[in-house]
């Protein structure tokens, strides 16, 4: 996205999505992250996939810490409610907020210092609760806002703009949500819009969390000879293993899939994701397998990207808590208080 | 107040040394309610310790005809349970009194003091006689002190029975047990001492429209009834009971029977960092949510009720304050988190506190909670404390009103968003500092970016000195009213009286009785018993209107003064501090003797009286 202002008026001719709306009505303020930011393809992205889905604006929840992850949820979806919370705990504002109306779309978005460091406690037992969400960690390695520290993503021998080296070990996300118990954990790149919209179309409708590490490079204080998250390096070093096509319920499957290398999983709403591998051996629907296969190829430093596992049938934290469909916000008083015969009954006991 | 015998009817104390796990809690419950159901006033409170089992715990039971609730300071009479805090526990009965002891085991220091009564009963023998198994005999051994007691004081065994049958109402066979337990240690009273005491229990009928009960409960109640829906906590002594009860409360009254499905939301979250984002995160999503805690939580929950001021999020806190300062005594009392509530997270920051002093208020106070944080769009902070949350206070019963109806403050709905041709979140049209805000999911025309960065009062980021300073001002104008419709003090005051005591919460009870007492010593004083933060215009007043101020509360620094210092034009001269940071509930004779150690009333020059150990004797 552009730092300048955009005109208003939409053209007449602008394509429009079930509910009528156009592209530019799921757009919001206008960026101020350095020009040539991955976190604002990540925005696009979301914009895309967000204007697909044909989602209510009202509908869409955007949720955030600190930093200049966090200040793109201002940058689309301004018909939808935005929460800038505080550094690293998001998670627990969504908690809240999914736990008081289950049936809007909840979107955070993140970093690597929000998530992986000052967030670390709070982004686990997100993960544990399965709490019903799209997380996308817009992941730099780097911090931007206080100018070039090394986050907790951040590789060994990665080298600072500086020339600093990085020697601990990096903490990865994908890893972390796999062994965790996430039932959605995918990988892309900022740069890789037409494997990242389909993957915001599928977390977006899978129930439960559903992880999306984002690799985005930082153009300021990352993208240097020596960084292991630039845009070169990236490139170079990216490897999708399972492409997402994501088919909504109304939608018919049309495309020609060769036998053997597609796999069809049906989501909770009866929409579709289909799976292709583009490595045989790999298996996106097993934690175990694809943990250890995901593990062998970063020792040869590559990134694996896609959806790398899903396993749609998790219990939400709503389906434990066995809270009804209708939304806790707006349940009617007289289905919360008792009344007065009622504290009668209970007083008896403290007689 | 003398040296002669004790000899009151429904007017003693009765301590209960044990050792914590040894099931002395439901005979001590038992004694206490079968008081009450005396129709005798009580008050029982529980001193135990942070551990599971093992270390010394007490149990404190005042029966006062009078209504006194509070503790006094003295104990009349000691039943001595554990070896290990003999030597304390006898120092500790008043002259006249009596102790109770185990006398399986000889106990030769016990009988070193002349001008008690020892009384022995072979507890543990005649309960390895009776019962088996290690585990039975250690229980029926405290359930059997209670008998005793019942024959000593005259207890109603019939009134005993039933509420033990009650109490086991699914395990029959544990009544019959319990009982035996009980007519054992009564049995043996009856042919051993001279039953009844002088100090004996006498039916009256001061307990009828009152209820036992604790202040976590109580406030659990609010809750309920005031239709919180989300409640999301961390575990910390001494607030877990009241989370603990609001989802009894709810499995029995807000689950639907048909679908088994639950109209409320119980999280544990992983810390009280995450408990106060859930509550801010569902109360800005329009839900009533609420958190329960005790001071390290507080201080857990500083950045998020700063982010909650400025974004003007409503949220409901219940702080249970036990001893500081760190992890200080987490079983024992203290009134010492006013500071930090007050003033929580950094920067400009004032949060209203509102400061119930016992159960009956923890229920009302719960439900104004949610009525305020709605109306004011911004943190709540109930100020409960140990004492008050984990003890069975006697007190009125409580009401609920059917056609109260939640005030869910300045929420625009779709239809109100629609006329509007642009809503902006933090204007202030209606001039009372009170913004309207709007709820996710209901309309795109409504949407909004709440943010703890600097905004303007159009809702969008913003680093303008004059844009940031309007809305931090317009923030200072809603405290002004905030300050209009927070409870205001309760004053007890006659014309011509220019002494007067400031206190708030827990200490109410013992105050009441030190008035009493002080009165007898002719000295007269009004009281003031501030309700909330901020202040109302009659704290200012009442101040204003004295000579002389005791500014009674239960901690070290005095942070009750400090606030009014702060907050009020009071002269600082003019506030005398009398403070209680013991761990133990503050005492009438401790506040008695605080204020006649400064004024010296004309009977008492003559009398010479003598202050020891902050009693009056």
């Amino acid at each position: 996205m552009t730092f300048l202002a955009k005109p208003k008026v939409a053209h007449p001719s602008l394509p429009k999505n079930a509910i009528g709306l156009t592209r530019r009505q799921y757009e919001g303020a206008i960026s101020t992250l350095c020009a040539g930011c991955g976190h604002d393809s990540i925005t696009a992205a979301l914009v895309e996939a967000c204007w697909g889905l044909s989602l209510e604006p009202q509908n869409v929840v955007k949720l955030s810490g600190i930093g200049c992850s966090s200040k793109t949820t201002a940058y689309f979806v301004s018909g939808g409610h935005g929460f800038n919370s505080v550094h690293g705990r998001m998670p627990s504002i969504a908690m809240g907020a999914n736990a008081a109306n289950r049936r809007l779309s909840y979107i955070g978005v993140s970093g690597d210092g929000d998530t992986l460091s000052i967030g670390l406690g709070q982004f686990c037992h997100a993960i544990r609760r399965n709490l019903d969400m799209l997380y996308i960690i817009e992941n730099n390695g780097v911090y931007g806002l206080t100018k070039g520290q090394f986050s907790a993503s951040a590789d060994i021998g990665t080298k600072a703009r500086k020339g600093e080296t990085n020697y601990q070990p990096p903490i990865d996300p994908v890893l972390l949500a796999m062994t965790l118990g996430a039932g959605f954990v995918a990988r892309s790149f900022s740069g890789d819009k037409r494997q990242l919209v389909p993957l915001i179309e599928a977390g977006l409708r899978h129930k439960g969390f559903a992880l999306i590490d984002v690799l985005s490079p930082c153009v300021t204080f990352n993208d240097h000879e020596g960084s292991t998250k630039s845009y070169a390096y990236t490139r170079e070093h990216y490897e999708p293993a399972v492409h997402a096509d994501f088919i909504p319920p109304e939608r018919e499957i049309t495309a020609d899939y060769p036998e053997g290398e597609a796999l069809p999983v049906v989501m909770h709403d009866g929409s579709r994701i289909v799976l292709r591998k583009c490595d045989a051996s790999y298996d996106p629907t097993s934690r175990s397998a694809a943990s250890t296969f995901i593990q062998e190829r970063m020792k040869d430093g590559e990134y694996l990207t896609g959806l790398l596992l899903l396993e749609p049938s998790g219990r939400d934290f709503h389906d434990v808590n066995a809270t009804p469909d209708e939304p806790l916000n707006s349940l009617p008083f007289e289905k919360l208080s008792p009344g007065s015969k009622a504290l009668e009954n209970i007083l008896s006991r403290y007689r | 107040m003398s040296d002669t015998p004790v000899s009151r009817v429904n007017d003693f104390v009765i301590k209960i040394a044990t050792v914590n796990g040894t099931g002395s809690a439901s005979a001590n419950t038992l004694l206490m309610k079968s008081i009450f159901r005396s129709g005798v006033p009580v008050m029982g409170k529980n001193y135990f310790p942070s551990n599971i089992q093992g270390l010394p715990t007490w149990y404190e039971i005042r029966v006062s005809r009078d209504g006194y609730v509070a503790r006094s300071g003295r104990v009349d009479v000691m039943v001595a349970m554990n070896a290990e805090t003999y030597s304390r526990d006898v120092k500790e009965v008043a002259p006249g009194g009596y102790l109770i002891y185990d006398s399986t085991w000889p106990r030769p220091a016990l009988l070193k003091r002349e001008d008690v009564t020892v009384l022995g009963v072979p507890l543990a023998r005649m309960c390895n006689e009776s019962f088996n198994g290690v585990r039975t005999r250690i229980l029926m051994k405290n359930i059997c002190y209670a008998g005793v007691l019942a024959a000593l004081l005259e207890l109603d065994l019939q009134r005993i029975r039933e509420m033990l049958a009650q109490t086991y109402a699914k395990k029959p066979h544990l009544v019959e047990s319990n009982m035996q337990a009980i007519q054992l240690g009564y049995s043996y009273a009856k042919a051993n001492f001279p039953c009844p005491l002088p100090l004996r229990i006498e039916a009256m009928d001061r307990t009828a429209g009152n209820i036992l009960i604790d202040g976590n409960t109580a406030a659990a109640l609010g809750c309920v009834f005031a239709g919180a829906t989300v409640a999301a906590w961390y575990p910390i002594t001494p607030s877990t009971s009241l989370m603990d009860a609001y989802k009894a409360f709810c499995e029995r009254t807000r689950v639907d029977a048909a679908s088994g499905r639950r109209n409320f939301a119980f999280i544990q979250a992983e810390d009280e960092l995450a408990a106060i984002g859930m509550v801010i995160g569902a109360s800005w999503n329009g839900a009533r949510a609420f958190t329960a805690t005790s001071g390290p939580g507080i201080s857990l929950m500083n950045e998020f009720l700063g982010l909650a001021y400025y974004a003007e999020v409503p949220a409901v806190v219940f702080d249970v304050q036990r001893v500081g300062p760190s992890t200080g005594m987490p079983t024992r009392t203290q009134q010492c988190d006013l500071m930090a509530a007050a003033y929580a997270s950094h920067g400009d920051t004032r949060h209203v506190c509102l400061y119930p002093s016992n159960p009956e208020e923890c229920f009302y106070m719960a439900v104004q909670a949610f009525d305020l944080a709605e109306r004011l769009q911004t943190p709540i902070l109930v100020m409960s404390d140990l004492d008050i949350g984990m003890n069975d206070w006697m007190c009125r019963d409580l009401k609920w009103d059917d056609a109260y109806r939640p005030d869910r403050g300045k929420v625009l709905g779709a239809a109100e968003l629609e006329p509007l041709e642009k809503f902006h979140r933090f204007l202030d049209p209606d001039g009372d500092g009170i913004p309207y805000r709007t709820l996710p999911g209901v309309s795109a025309r409504g949407a909004y970016f709440a943010r703890g960065s600097g905004h303007n009062q159009y809702g969008t980021y913003t680093e303008d000195a004059a844009e940031y300073q309007a809305v931090v001002d317009r923030l200072l104008r809603k405290w002004g009213t905030a300050a209009k419709l927070v409870p205001a003090p309760v004053i007890q005051a006659s014309p011509g009286i220019d002494i007067g005591i400031v206190s708030l919460g827990s200490c109410d009870g013992a105050i009441r009785e030190a008035i009493d007492v002080l009165g007898r010593h002719g000295v007269s004083v009004n009281y003031m018993r501030v309700r909330s933060f901020p202040f109302t215009e009659q704290v200012g007043k009442f101040l204003a209107g004295h000579r002389l101020l005791f500014v009674v509360e239960q901690n070290r620094d005095a942070q009750l003064r400090s606030l009014l210092t702060l907050e009020t034009e009071v002269a600082k001269s003019k506030l005398r501090s009398l403070l209680h940071y013991s761990g133990l509930p503050i005492s009438s004779s401790f506040i008695v003797a605080g204020v006649l150690g400064e004024i010296r009333p004309p009977q008492l020059q003559e009398a010479k009286p003598r202050l020891t150990g902050g009693a009056l004797v």
